[in-house]
């Protein structure tokens, strides 16, 4: 009976000695983006090896989770670092206002692609970002230009060119950050290509966007000021009867099934391709193959930049803050040839390496969104 | 002929009807019977698939290289000084050898892929070796270093030569051929995935880190769970008053045991990381949360064992002039406490295979350090296993099973700890 009033006696104890601890860490506290999240871990692993500093602690929370514990608030219980595969909103802007964390420097690291894929005992597909959006949208402009649910379940309907496969693709589900660039990138370009879809994103005027709502057949009811947020309802809304499967956050997940299944298609980021080239392939997307060269030169055109945002407020308070900073923006970590491209990251050009190198070493306040 | 004149007629109903009454218990057992088989063929496809995944990374791959260990690199001034040596780089150390080997190798990206051939690991490893043996300096030695995790998985045939033919690295094929006609690749006990923590780099990654932190979670659930767990037992069995208030709070202990426990995740990031300002990702934070989760297990088993107690125990302590207090401490407790223990490692085995409510308290987390105590941020075996399955390197495939492997080891030897306790100790009246 003493032994276990002692041992509760050392556990309050701990339990008041953690309190205590948390008010000073020694070790610098990243959250974000899950695409990021491979590629932030190598640096923090080389930057611990390298220091005499501890080696950062990286959750993987999702772009959005991560802007939600970052822009909390200034103090050491919040995270120094978060990484993004967007850039951050103008509403988490907002929100970071008002818990004081005022002073953010952002700092873009490379790009990322996003690949269709499928297992490389189909054929490999040949596709247009138009095709994408066909394939794939709730609504798509019908034969009078008036938007329809999507009737098409065969790749074949979609365009002729495209072989006789039933539409089956697995994706990321919506909280996914690759989910969101996909959306942007993809179905926001192939809606484009319809010129009453592409006049309406442009429009600022609200008897024209009423008149192109009209056309479209767009219930009233998601009127907005500005044509371009009218638009975003209407191309970047992925059906939902089946054809389009979530299939979670984990990509190695929508490998193995691919692999299972060579009639599906499946939509994840280009370091998943890279490392499985004996099992599946990347479609091409409007004439470009997703390769490595073909991202980096900007050809591909499904690709998005990946960001980290830096508490200024922590810099001299959280120990080795500019020392990882400096190794990430290092020419052997983000450089053409350094260490994360071999982890698939996409490097940036030069000249603008050597601007978000300035940025993140200078600790240079983010630009109002 | 007259016998058969007496057999009653219900009798023959009976008898009529036995065969088909047989023939229903035969098939009722076949069921049972199938249903076992189907639910061990299961358990067999999965530790075939976990130990064909995972038993080939219990070996990794190494290089025999001779190094030259200049000491105009190492240590010009001669010192032997152990700081001097720390300090040193090794890089260009361990690079020589290869570009020796493969003369024929030039131009940036293809010396960049032939130093792939070994781990990054590996300068590291070598002034590992001079520390341990400063007079190795100036002296031409062979060793095994670490390889690449590419190299380990074409050695291991996990990635199909052709596809590597295929690609930028068809180069790697060669020299890995070469380098095995001359016997300098071999295979061996792989002690690092015992000994490290995490890594980005399959090859150096671990699981020290995740089992400390197990470790360390398990130690503050069970301190927590064990003493409060059997003193709520004991006052509900034996002290507590039987009414209303006491049934209220048996039945909420049984539905507790049966509440989801990423409910119980969500309640410790309200309650003690933004309430009582505990850090996030730290063992004693999850250690709090599975105590909330196995308290129901352990409080259940408590009273079940103290039930088994028989009265005429209690009576005789009572009549011999013990007070009740020294009743159940001298006698009723000590008998039932096998079965309490028995079901506090049940609830432990229990917590040691929880993710889900570790995932809101922040130890799903890239963690490399392995925690010195329940206050640094660490992770544990589940959740190691679930970020491997996450990696898009090739080699974590084979990780992810040996850790499952490893998870399963230390669950077996739990539950079988359990039952030998129960063997022993259990006394039957």
């Amino acid at each position: 009976m003493i032994k276990k009033t002692l041992a509760l006696a050392a556990l309050s104890a701990a339990l008041v000695s953690g309190a205590a601890q948390a008010a000073s860490r020694d070790y610098i506290s990243i959250v974000g983006s899950s695409t990021v999240y491979p590629f932030a871990t190598v640096v923090a692993e080389q930057f611990g090896r390298k220091t005499k500093f501890k080696t950062p602690k990286i959750e993987s929370t999702g772009s959005g989770g991560g802007m939600k514990l970052f822009c909390a608030g200034v103090g050491i219980e919040t995270p120094d670092i978060t990484n993004a595969s967007r850039r951050m909103k103008k509403s988490e802007q907002e929100k970071c206002d008002k818990n004081g964390v005022k002073e953010v420097t952002e700092v873009k690291i490379g790009y990322d692609g996003i690949v269709v894929a499928n297992s490389k005992q189909a054929p490999r597909m040949h596709l247009t970002r138009r095709d994408l959006f066909l394939g794939l949208a709730r609504k798509v402009p019908g034969p009078d230009g008036k938007l329809i649910d999507n009737p098409y379940t065969n790749w074949k309907d979609v365009d002729a060119k495209l072989p006789n496969e039933p539409i089956e693709v697995l994706g990321p589900p919506p909280t996914s950050g690759t989910r969101d660039a996909f959306e942007e990138l993809a179905m926001g370009a192939g809606a484009k290509t319809f010129p009453d879809l592409a006049k309406l994103r442009k429009s600022k005027d609200a008897a024209e966007i009423k008149a192109l709502m009209k056309k479209l057949g767009v219930p009233e009811s998601a009127f907005n000021k500005k044509g371009k947020k009218v638009f975003k309802a209407v191309a970047y809304a992925i059906r939902e009867d089946g054809a389009y499967i979530e299939a979670g956050e984990n990509d190695n997940l929508i490998v193995q099934k691919l692999e299972a299944n060579p009639h599906a298609l499946g939509i994840f980021g280009f370091s998943f391709l890279d490392q499985n080239a004996d099992k599946i392939q990347g479609s091409f997307v409007d004439g470009e193959a997703p390769t490595f060269d073909n991202i980096a030169e900007g050809k591909y055109p499904v690709s998005r930049p990946l960001f980290f945002y830096v508490k200024k407020a922590h810099v001299g308070k959280v120990p080795g803050m500019p020392e990882y900073l400096k190794e990430f923006t290092s020419e052997d970590a983000w450089g053409d040839e350094g260490y994360l491209s071999e982890k698939g990251l996409i490097p940036m050009p030069e000249a603008e390496r050597e601007k978000y190198r300035n940025d993140a070493r200078n600790l240079v306040q983010m630009p109002r969104l | 002929m007259s016998d058969s004149k007496t057999v009653s007629p219900s009798f023959e109903k009976v008898q009529a009807s036995l065969a088909k009454r047989y023939a229903r218990e035969r098939r009722f057992r076949a069921m049972g019977l199938g249903a076992i088989l189907l639910g061990l063929s299961f358990v067999a496809i999965l530790f075939i698939t976990i130990i064909g995944n995972g038993y080939t990374a219990f070996e990794q791959t190494y290089l025999k290289l001779p190094i030259y260990l200049d000491p105009q690199v190492i240590d010009p001034e001669g010192t032997r000084d152990p700081e001097v040596i720390r300090q040193a780089s090794f890089r260009n150390v361990v690079r020589q050898p290869l570009r020796e080997m493969f003369p024929e190798v030039k131009g940036r990206r293809d010396k960049r892929l032939l130093y792939k051939l070994l781990s990054g690991d590996a300068p590291h490893e070598v002034k590992e070796r001079v520390l341990d043996d400063p007079s190795l300096i100036g002296k031409k030695v062979e060793l095994w270093l670490l390889a690449d995790d590419e190299v380990d998985m074409l050695v291991k045939g996990h990635i199909p030569r052709d596809t590597l033919l295929e690609g930028s690295k068809a180069k790697l094929v060669g020299w890995v051929d070469k380098l095995q006609a001359e016997g300098r690749i071999e295979k061996r006990f792989n002690a690092l995935f015992f000994t490290r923590g995490d890594s980005r780099e399959p090859e150096q990654a671990g699981i020290a880190g995740a089992v400390a932190g197990s470790f360390y979670t398990l130690l503050v659930t069970l301190l927590l769970s064990f003493p409060i767990g059997v003193a709520a037992a004991i006052y509900l069995e034996e002290f507590a008053p039987k009414n209303r208030f006491t049934d209220l709070i048996e039945v909420n202990i049984n539905n507790l045991a049966a509440v989801p426990s990423i409910v119980f995740g969500l309640l410790g990031l309200a309650v003690f990381i933004n309430w009582f300002g505990l850090p996030r990702s730290a063992p004693l934070v999850g250690g709090l949360v599975l105590t909330l989760m196995t308290l129901p297990t352990i409080i259940i088993a408590g009273r079940a064992a103290l039930k088994s107690v028989p009265p005429s125990i209690r009576e005789a302590a009572l009549g011999v002039g013990a007070s009740h207090m020294q009743t159940i401490t001298h006698h009723v407790l000590p008998l039932a406490l096998p079965g309490m223990l028995t079901g506090a490692i049940i609830g432990m085995a229990q917590a040691l295979g929880e993710t889900a409510p570790l995932l809101m308290i922040g130890m799903v987390a890239f963690i490399v350090d392995v925690p010195q105590g329940p206050l640094d941020p660490a992770t544990v075996l589940p959740v190691q296993i679930y970020l491997w399955a996450d990696s898009p390197e090739r080699a974590f495939v084979e990780r992810t099973s040996a850790a499952i492997m490893v998870l399963l080891a230390f669950l077996i030897a739990m539950n079988a700890v359990a039952i030998i306790l129960r063997r022993r100790f259990e006394r039957r009246w």
